[in-house]
């Protein structure tokens, strides 16, 4: 087979991330907006797999004797809520959930995305198809794609996720296409077609890698609306169902009793914002290091 | 430009009847069967099959779907199962709520989104465009249904400047019910003026620093002439893009909003119907919600090559 002599090199020089890491590594590292939005983000992901060491209380554990606790009482450190909940417990485990909720939305939109976006940007054939599945998902706002799947088996974390992951699918799909179109006509693809690579061939070694920034970018910018969708979601009662706790159902609980508490009402606003903030700070560090036209960081 | 147009027609009506067969089908895969629901469980299987044949059940799945189409394009969105009220009914009452939220939401969304975008371009480097990008960065990592909640805490509960909840009709009573629409229509609106003003900053810069603006200033105009005939006409083409693509973001955000702020409209419906399993509520609702979404995102299209020229040159030729 002739095709395996295709020289490595001749990837590498398009991709257009050079000499790829170190350049990345030293963008981001002068950018001290998307270092802090790293560490905090580093900080989230932390907390989330550590819930049960971190938290001082089950997260559905009722203290029943001491509700309404206020924020720094011993032994609670952010409260209590109305029925002697641990804020800070909870809030712990209402952070894995967002980030389980939000990973599996970007798994299953970069999953199916990917493909359908490769595919519809290199043959041309395909974009109608394509285009034409993404129009009828677009045309559907998240919020009604998770009303039916909540509508036809009943709300949960999994419907939740599935929803956000359907709502990001065309995204996901437009943004692949245009660097697939981008790519095609890049020199070192040319190449390879004149060596008889086969497409399904060039579009996996060739088209994809050089992709790879584009999808991680766009997967950052997925993963805050994914958890805010979540929060939104549990909030109206269309995603993770109590007890367990989310961010959104804490809101939701808090708003009952917000003149008696209202810190119970404003931690949870603060941890999504925090989470939010930190992929977002991170995503825009990460989009410069990527862009390699982008000058205005040393 | 004709034939733009009538390009992204032909693509919708595309899209609006696949959309249709996807909601007719999610229908069918309800679980429960609408007969049984409607006659109980003693009911005999005579009396079911009268039911099944009354609701056009025994026919095959195309037939069901053309009777479907058909009902929908008279307006028959048939009754709620739950009250028995028509469907249109519901939707009459609920509907014009949520519009006159929409709409004030984007026009205040609109406004401050531009201003704080110009500002932050005019003052660049200086504590307005900090003060400005902070605003933007707070409006999209914090979501309206938190900011909702606490606006409802300070400034309607503790300052008292506005009603914490309720609606009243803004056609009977237009100040009295603009007024208690300002809360929930700034809230909605926060995301969509973070988007806008961010989008605004970046094409004042680069309009700006285009080789006609200086020719234009090097003329001799007015540094407001330039901002307004070169710089805000240019940004006019982002905004009208924006509004189209966040407008699923704008439902939702509307449906939340609603229910913060104990809103009776199209929002408070589509839930009060998912958690009572309302399945024609759900169906009309969500018809009535991607049909609309169709034709908006078709006006943006239009509007946006009727203001960029670019795209209705190069378009589909």
């Amino acid at each position: 087979m002739a095709i395996t002599v295709v020289d490595p090199r001749i990837n590498v020089d398009g991709a257009g991330l050079g000499s790829g890491r170190g350049r990345i590594w030293k963008s981001l590292r002068g950018n001290p907006l998307g270092m802090a939005g790293g560490i905090m983000l580093a900080v989230v992901v932390l907390v989330a797999v550590f819930a049960p060491l971190i938290a001082p209380y089950g997260p559905a554990e009722v203290h029943f004797a001491t509700p309404f606790q206020k924020p720094g009482t011993v032994g609670f450190l952010l409260g209590t809520d109305d029925l002697g909940r641990d804020i800070f417990s909870r809030m712990v485990f209402g952070v894995r959930a967002s980030l389980e909720v939000g990973a599996l939305c970007v798994l299953l939109s970069v999953l199916i995305g990917t493909p359908l976006g490769l595919l519809a940007g290199y043959w041309k054939w395909l974009d109608a198809i394509v285009s034409r599945l993404t129009d009828v998902t677009l045309a559907f706002p998240f919020l009604i794609i998770a009303v039916g799947l909540a509508a036809i088996s009943g709300p949960s974390l999994t419907n939740a996720a599935v929803a956000l992951g359907i709502a990001h699918i065309p995204t996901m799909i437009r943004v692949v296409r245009g660097e697939t179109l981008r790519i095609k006509e890049s020199d070192f693809v040319l190449g390879a077609k004149t060596m008889d690579a086969s497409g399904v061939r060039i579009i996996f070694q060739h088209v994809m890698p050089n992709a790879a920034s584009a999808i991680i970018v766009q997967a950052t910018v997925i993963m805050p609306v994914a958890v805010i969708g979540e929060a939104l979601l549990s909030f109206l009662g269309l995603g993770i169902q109590p007890p367990t706790p989310s961010l959104g159902i804490m809101l939701s609980d808090a708003q009952q009793y917000i003149f008696r508490s209202p810190t119970a009402a404003i931690f949870p606003g603060i941890g999504i914002a925090l989470i939010c903030l930190a992929f977002n700070l991170f995503g825009d560090a990460l989009r410069d290091a990527f862009d390699p036209t982008n000058t205005s960081r040393k | 430009m004709i034939r733009y147009i009538f390009t992204k027609l032909w693509q919708s009506a595309l899209t609006l009847v696949l959309a249709s067969v996807v909601v007719f089908i999610g229908v069918r895969a309800l679980p429960g069967d609408p007969a049984l629901a409607m006659a109980g469980e003693e009911a005999s299987p005579e009396q079911l099959a009268a039911i099944r044949s009354q609701l056009g059940l025994d026919q095959s799945i195309p037939a069901q779907y053309f009777a479907f189409v058909g009902k929908m394009l008279h307006g028959d969105l048939g009754n709620s199962t739950r009250t028995g009220t028509a469907v249109r009914d519901l939707i009459g009452t609920t509907l014009p709520v949520t519009l006159w939220l929409s709409v004030y939401a984007i026009v205040v969304a609109v406004l401050v989104g531009i201003l704080f975008g110009v500002i932050a371009e005019r003052f660049r480097g200086r504590w307005p465009e900090w003060l400005t990008n902070g605003f933007a960065l707070i409006g999209l990592s914090v979501p309206n249904f938190w900011l909702g909640i606490l606006a409802i805490l300070y400034l309607a509960v503790t300052l008292g400047w506005f009603p914490a909840s309720g609606y009243v009709d803004v056609i009977a009573n237009p100040l009295r019910g603009l007024y208690y629409l300002t809360l929930p229509a700034l809230i909605l609106g926060t995301s969509l003026a973070a988007v806008i003003m961010r989008q605004t900053r970046a094409s004042m810069i680069e309009t700006m620093s285009t080789d006609y603006v200086r020719t234009a200033k090097a003329k001799g105009l007015g540094g407001g002439r330039v901002l307004f005939r070169y710089g805000l006409r240019n940004s006019l083409i982002v905004v009208v893009t924006i509004v189209g693509l966040q407008l699923g973001g704008l439902i939702s955000g509307a449906v939340v909003t609603e229910r913060i702020f104990a809103l009776p409209g199209f929002g408070k419906l589509t839930l009060d119907a998912v958690f009572t399993r309302d399945y024609p509520v759900i169906q009309a609702v969500v018809l009535i919600i991607t049909l609309s979404y169709i034709v908006i995102n078709l006006a943006v299209d239009v509007l946006y090559s009727v203001v960029n020229p670019r795209i209705r040159v190069g378009g589909n030729n």
